[in-house]
């Protein structure tokens, strides 16, 4: 979609591509758990399409079920005529936004704070991410919790404040250098995306993510300050901003001089690859962002592409792995997040009944919807307590939030991790050390 | 009162506890099933939770004069569940229940809502097999498919719906609750009424419950898929194979254009040039099994096939079947609006039929690809189009209507498992004669005189 595009601008082809058979229904969480068509995927698409024929306004009622769809996208798996529901549902977020049906004077001002400013900004970001390890390190938190002092909160705020994730003490560029380069002569030259949650609260993600590319003979630039890729915003309809977004990137990095650029996170990764449609007409950055586009990888797609080695180092465990909804569904990657945990020496990896399943993360849904997410969460963790499984691993950081949240209050619960950190330790099990460091980090 | 105009509000006081839908946001995701161009928006919908409060919907229906759309899940290919101005839906979905699997009698029975692969999934459970499978089998219900008497791909050696009901429980128009049928395999106590029910489309009761019947599951299956040069001697080589005696799972062809579109989308590899493909399937004890497949395959050869592949695995038999797995879901993506038709001639009739279709398909200048049941001569002519496009779309109409006489001509029918609905309707007379419909129509008019179950389908009725 081009930013500004609306409903009833929208090529109408999109929304006659629904054929209205019901294969998606199965497959809908919303649907399976209220049996009801207005929350499910072909009924979301009918109200669509009345608005685009005009026969419906883009009332409040239709703005909620908009932001009540988790925009899994598990519907585009299971739909057989291809229909686009990922521009679709981003183009009626962004109408139902436009139109002010669910404005009020808090929803703005939160949207304002972080849609525009903080998550535009990526020094804010970080910056705020410093307060918040601050407040997290020093112990307040834990004094505060310890106090029961957020029962003072109101409720949504309340939740807001246990779902801070845990900021780490060193953000990515702390970790990892502008340009970093393998042993010998570097086979592909790519860049690293670090992204705005991912880098406040799994910075050690990213350095692993440099590890296991610099073990595969790829040289590495991570530009220190990043901005976020709008995936955000795109889903959270404000295209205007992702749009803002997208143009800064390209500015920033060329596609052109990279083999790929590499993202270790499925929400940012689907996104990504958006970025033509998103800026449809833009003569400026029309062919740059085509080539962006064609560049962007996936961490583990990348590695099976360029056959990564298979790690020496054993991790005798036993581990499962859940699928992020923008990975399986979005950009259709469920093979090579398994064939990376399967090449671990030791690792022995057991299925996880409905791994394509949402977590009830998707994006900050969590925050805005707490019941159906909660409820989404509790049927994964029941799912993966169903495994004998230690170890989860996940490749987006809001599924690993929502699942570690979700483990925390079970019994000895499994750890939650990143495909590619279990590769970069058994990497380094296995007798790798980086280029230029005495020590096995 | 009769509440002409205000049925909501009668429907709210008359059962408070009812779960009720009356906002345009509600209703709209309601207003189709999954035939293409066929919207209508009712005044309501309702969700029963048992038997008894379908009753009650029935009786003030009949009281009021407000007429009643059953619907189980909405992907019916004929709009059989499409609402009708002024009407309820009465959505069956939250009665999905299944109540019982006795293994000692071969049966299940379930709650009309239940979903058909969850009632496959339960006899499974009990080492039992329940055999139809319609396409939509992931999310269809199985009240709506005895209600269409929906057919799948094992209707040559296993039958339809119709062949493994048992009995039913039926909510009559008025309220009245009646139940036909039980476990014996044997009963001619009267008319076998349940069978009146089969297939009528919701037009003359709701059904509530239905009683199964089960078969013990095949012990192996072989598959094979085999190409052709001409459609012609793939239609030979299923008419061979009935005739040695073989009584195939499956026998399933992909035509030219539509092993192309499979091409185009999954690029699985099938020569582009071949006229058909026939993927072919016997199930049953593993030594029959052995010797079926080996004499298909000698027949298939026989008949000109250019290249037969034999699975030897699991995996290799899911890889064969891919192409017709993937079939419908590569041509749906070629056009905008995709018209799925299954216009249906005996077997040996075939050939004729699909050369008509490429005949009629080339003089309308219409895309469509044809797939289908060979075994038991269901086509599914599928129209690649845009409804946007008046101009196309009426020849697309001309088109459907010259491959229907056809059917019928050839000693066939319009549906051979869509159901006639609102999309087939002005063929009906047509293909079945008035006398037929006539009687359809006294039917109708002794269960239902005041035309409130599910009006305007089927055959209109005043």
């Amino acid at each position: 979609m081009s930013s500004g595009e609306t409903l009833e601008s929208l090529d109408y082809s999109i929304l006659q591509q629904c054929m209205h058979c019901g294969m998606c229904l199965p497959t809908c969480p919303t649907y399976d758990a209220t049996k009801l068509e207005q929350h499910s995927p072909r009924g979301r698409i009918s109200l669509m399409r009345a608005i685009a024929d005009g026969q419906l306004s883009p009332t409040r009622a239709f703005g909620e079920e908009m932001s009540y769809c988790l925009g899994c996208l598990a519907c585009e798996t299971a739909c057989p005529a291809g229909v686009d529901y990922a521009h679709l549902f981003e183009t009626a977020r962004a109408d139902a936004e436009r139109s002010g049906a669910l404005a009020n004077p808090a929803r703005r001002l939160v949207r304002f704070l972080t849609l525009r400013l903080l998550f535009t900004h990526p020094r804010w970001l970080r910056m705020t991410g410093r307060i918040l390890r601050l407040y997290q390190a020093s112990g307040a938190q834990a004094l505060i919790r310890f106090l029961r002092l957020p029962r003072l909160l109101p409720p949504r705020l309340r939740r807001w404040e246990a779902m801070t994730p845990p900021i780490r003490p060193e953000f990515s560029h702390q970790l990892i250098r502008p340009l970093e380069r393998p042993e010998g002569k570097p086979g592909h030259r790519v860049a690293l995306l670090t992204g705005c949650i991912q880098d406040l609260a799994f910075s050690e993600i990213h350095r692993d993510t440099a590890d296991v590319l610099l073990a595969n003979g790829c040289e590495v630039v991570t530009l220190p300050v990043q901005p976020c890729c709008g995936s955000l915003h795109a889903h959270n309809g404000d295209p205007e901003t992702a749009a803002v977004l997208a143009r800064r990137w390209l500015d920033l990095l060329d596609p052109f001089g990279l083999d790929a650029i590499i993202t270790n996170s499925a929400g940012c990764g689907s996104h990504l690859r958006s970025y033509r449609r998103l800026l449809a007409g833009d003569p400026v950055y029309d062919r740059r962002a085509e080539e962006w586009d064609r560049k962007i990888r996936d961490i583990h797609e990348w590695l099976v592409e360029i056959g990564f080695v298979p790690p020496r180092g054993e991790i005798r465990e036993v581990a499962t792995y859940h699928d992020a909804c923008h990975l399986c569904h979005g950009q259709g990657i469920t093979r090579q997040p398994r064939q990376v945990l399967a090449s671990i020496p030791g690792l022995r990896v057991v299925d996880l009944p409905e791994s394509e399943w949402c977590c009830g993360s998707a994006g900050v849904y969590n925050l805005t919807q707490p019941e159906m997410a909660d409820r989404l969460r509790n049927r994964k963790v029941d799912h993966i307590l169903s495994t004998s499984a230690r170890i989860v691993a996940t490749a987006n950081p809001g599924c690993h939030l929502q699942i570690e949240g979700g483990l925390a209050s079970r019994p000895c619960p499994p750890r939650v991790t990143h495909p590619v950190s279990l590769l970069a330790a058994a990497y380094r099990r296995g007798g790798w050390r980086r280029p230029g460091s005495s020590i096995a980090s | 009162m009769a509440p002409a105009g205000r049925p909501v509000a009668s429907l709210r006081e008359s059962f408070p506890g009812l779960e009720i839908l009356d906002q345009a946001e509600q209703l709209i995701p309601y207003s189709f099933d999954g035939t293409a161009e066929l919207t209508q928006l009712p005044a309501a919908v309702v969700f029963p939770r048992s038997t008894g409060e379908v009753a009650s919907v029935l009786r003030w229906s009949s009281k009021h004069k407000v007429p009643v759309v059953a619907r189980g899940s909405g992907t019916g290919l004929s709009g059989g569940s499409v609402p009708v101005r002024s009407g309820v839906v009465l959505c069956l979905s939250r009665m999905d229940k299944i109540l019982e699997v006795d293994a000692a009698n071969l049966t299940l029975r379930a709650e009309s809502g239940a979903i058909t692969s969850a009632v496959a999934a339960a006899a499974e459970k009990a080492g039992l097999f329940y055999p139809p499978d319609p396409g939509s089998m992931r999310i269809s219900t199985i009240g709506g498919n005895v209600a269409e008497n929906s057919g799948g791909l094992r209707g040559l050696k296993y039958g339809v719906t119709r062949d493994y009901v048992m009995g039913l429980e039926v909510v009559l128009a008025g309220g009245e609750v009646i139940r036909t049928g039980n476990q014996c395999v044997k009963d001619v106590a009267g008319y076998t009424l349940r069978d009146l029910f089969i297939g009528s489309e919701g037009t003359l009761g709701v059904i509530t419950q239905v009683l199964l019947k089960l078969l013990p599951p095949p012990l192996s299956r072989k598959t094979m898929l085999a190409v052709y040069d001409e459609m012609e001697q793939a239609a030979r080589t299923v008419s061979a194979i009935i005739a040695a005696k073989i009584i195939p799972c499956t026998l399933e062809f992909l035509d030219h254009v539509t092993l192309n579109c499979v091409e185009d989308h999954a690029a699985i590899g099938l020569p582009r040039d071949a006229e058909a493909i026939l993927l072919m399937e016997t199930d049953g004890h593993p030594a029959a099994v052995e010797s079926e497949a080996e004499a298909m395959a000698r027949i298939a050869r026989a008949h000109g096939a250019r290249s037969l592949q034999k699975a030897a695995n699991a995996a290799e038999a899911a890889s064969l079947a891919a192409a017709r797995r993937t079939a419908f879901a590569a041509l749906a993506r070629v056009r905008p609006t995709t018209i799925l038709e299954d216009a249906t001639v005996p077997r040996s009739r075939l050939a004729e039929m699909i050369a008509f279709i490429r005949e009629v398909s080339r003089r309308h200048q219409v895309k469509i690809g044809t797939f289908g049941h060979m075994g038991d001569g269901n086509l599914h002519p599928t129209f690649l189009t845009d409804e946007k496009n008046g101009e196309e779309m009426r020849r697309v109409e001309a088109a459907m209507r010259e491959i229907f006489e056809k059917a019928v001509e050839l000693g066939g029918t319009i549906t051979g498992e869509h159901g006639v609905g609102l999309a087939k309707k002005k063929f009906l007379e047509a293909a079945v004669g008035r006398a037929n419909v006539e009687l359809m129509r006294r039917i109708k008019a002794a269960l239902d005189p005041d035309g409130l179950l599910n009006p305007g389908k089927i055959f209109d009725f005043s």
